[in-house]
């Protein structure tokens, strides 16, 4: 054995859409390897071709099962369809059960379906650090569709929004009292509304909720789009096909209103502020372990107070450069 | 960065109940893993095509119904076949002494029996991956 494969190595396998070199990959970008940076830079200059589809919604609003019957449905569009499944990572143990996948066993094995499972790893906001490398990873891989299903959230994690191009936001009856269930800030980034489960007679009601509680907030339209509300199925299979055509009509409607660069854009800018910060946490963590114990001590004695505590610390680590 | 190790638990063939994989599962988190369960009833090529996908470290593959011996040559064939080769196949469930010698011949890593204590589990899937090294 010649020790592991370079990652530059990986890439052409890659691109002629090979199952274990996309897998190799995804696994070195998680993991941050150094070795991968530059092959990770080749996949991002390739990459921008794909339609990023986000899906989020509260824990059991039936969003695995939906995106196991919606790839099928795309499947039938002759579409390669890449997924990425992120459950969260216990904050005790750090390790995960990753269970998305359970309930997309149809699509088990099909070679135009891509499915990866990622644990979030004290991530915030629904989606794992290296989410948007897969989603690089599978467009390079020549991948038409991703879809991203974040961790069920309910609260205010709307990062989903900032990595997509379609958001799909998934309500669903019976959990909870009403809608209420999943907060307004949730609401507001849907392109697309799902109320799941639509065949338990509640689901009326979780739809009738739902309208009224986004004609009150006015986001039923958003530039020239207004913002549908699609109930489904994965039962019975109702509703997937209007779905399939809700996520074309966006995807057009960004194309011709030039949604679609402002779209791009955001999607940058949040993916370098994001990396920016990874980076200085990093730099912070590296570079303060010298004085922590130091300048916690004095503060516990209350020879300091917080606030000079942590700058004195943020001026040891980067140097006199820090000021506010 | 040391990254969690990637563990996938495959039930395959036709063994009616899951509650076991489900306890070791969580044993597994617990001890900082990254657990891929797949569900009742899959076949090697599923679980194949599922492992290979997920670039998991392990694959553990828990039957009860006697067909390990066709089922492990099946596994590590297709594996071979899909760019799976470095996945360690590890087996449990209910299998006879006289077959573990066979099957680890084979290229199964491990066999795990039915009642091994979690924290045999945890250090032998751990010894695994550490003797294999970075790939
Ligand atoms: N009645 C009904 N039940 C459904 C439907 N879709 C999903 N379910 C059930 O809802 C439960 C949760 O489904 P999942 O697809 O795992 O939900 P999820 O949102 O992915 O859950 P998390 O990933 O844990 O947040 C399961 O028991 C499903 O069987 C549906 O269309 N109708
Ligand atoms: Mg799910």
């Amino acid at each position: 054995m010649g020790g592991p494969l370079a990652s530059a190595a990986l890439l052409p396998r890659l691109y002629a859409g090979e199952g274990a070199a996309i897998a190799r990959m995804l696994t070195r970008a998680e993991a941050a390897t150094p070795e991968a940076r530059e092959a990770l830079a080749e996949i991002y200059r390739r990459a921008g071709r794909a339609h990023v589809i986000g899906i989020t919604g509260v824990p059991g609003s039936g969003k695995s099962t939906l995106v196991g019957k919606l790839t099928r449905a795309l499947r039938a569009t002759h579409r390669k369809v890449g997924i990425i499944a992120v459950d969260p990572s216990s904050p005790f143990s750090g390790g995960a059960i990753l269970g998305d996948r359970i309930r997309m066993s149809e699509l088990a094995t099909d070679p135009g379906v891509f499915i990866r499972s990622m644990a979030t790893r004290g991530s915030m906001g629904g989606l794992a650090r290296s989410t948007q490398d897969a989603v690089d990873i599978l467009d390079a891989a020549g991948f038409h569709l991703i879809l991203i299903e974040t961790v069920g959230v309910g609260q205010d994690e709307v990062e989903i929004a900032q990595a997509s191009h379609t958001t799909i936001v998934v309500s669903a009856p019976g959990l909870g009292d009403d809608i209420q269930a999943i907060k307004a800030g949730v609401l507001e980034i849907a392109d697309v509304h799902v109320v799941s489960k639509c065949d338990r007679p509640d689901s009326f009601r979780t739809v009738a909720d739902l309208k009224s509680m986004l004609a009150m907030g006015a986001v039923l339209s958003r530039g020239g789009w207004s913002v549908p509300v699609v109930a489904t199925s994965s039962e019975r299979g109702e509703g997937i096909g209007d779905l399939v055509s809700a996520i074309d009509r966006h995807r057009e409607y960004l194309h011709h209103s030039g949604a679609l660069r402002a779209r791009r854009q955001r999607i940058a800018e949040y993916r370098m502020l994001k990396t920016a910060e990874d980076l200085l946490r990093r730099r912070f963590a590296a570079s303060r372990a010298g004085r922590v114990a130091d300048l916690a001590e004095r503060l516990a004695a209350r020879e300091l107070e917080p606030y000079s505590a942590a700058e004195e610390l943020l001026n040891s680590a980067f140097g006199s450069t820090y000021h506010e | 960065m040391n990254q969690a190790i990637r563990i996938m638990l495959a039930k395959v063939g036709l063994d009616g109940h899951d509650r076991g994989v489900k306890v070791v599962a969580r044993c597994l988190r617990d001890a900082g893993m990254d657990v891929i369960y797949t569900g009742l009833h899959r076949s090697p090529d599923e679980v194949v095509t599922a492992a290979v996908q997920e670039d998991v470290d392990i694959l553990g593959v828990s039957l009860l119904s006697g067909a390990h011996m066709t089922i492990f040559p099946r596994i590590l064939k297709l594996l071979e076949e899909r760019g799976g080769q470095d996945i360690l196949v590890v087996g449990g469930g209910v299998i006879p002494d006289e077959d573990v010698d066979a099957l680890k011949k084979m290229g199964v890593k491990e066999i795990l029996l039915q009642d091994t204590p979690p924290q045999v589990i945890v250090e032998t899937l751990r010894e695994l991956v550490d003797a294999r090294g970075p790939r």
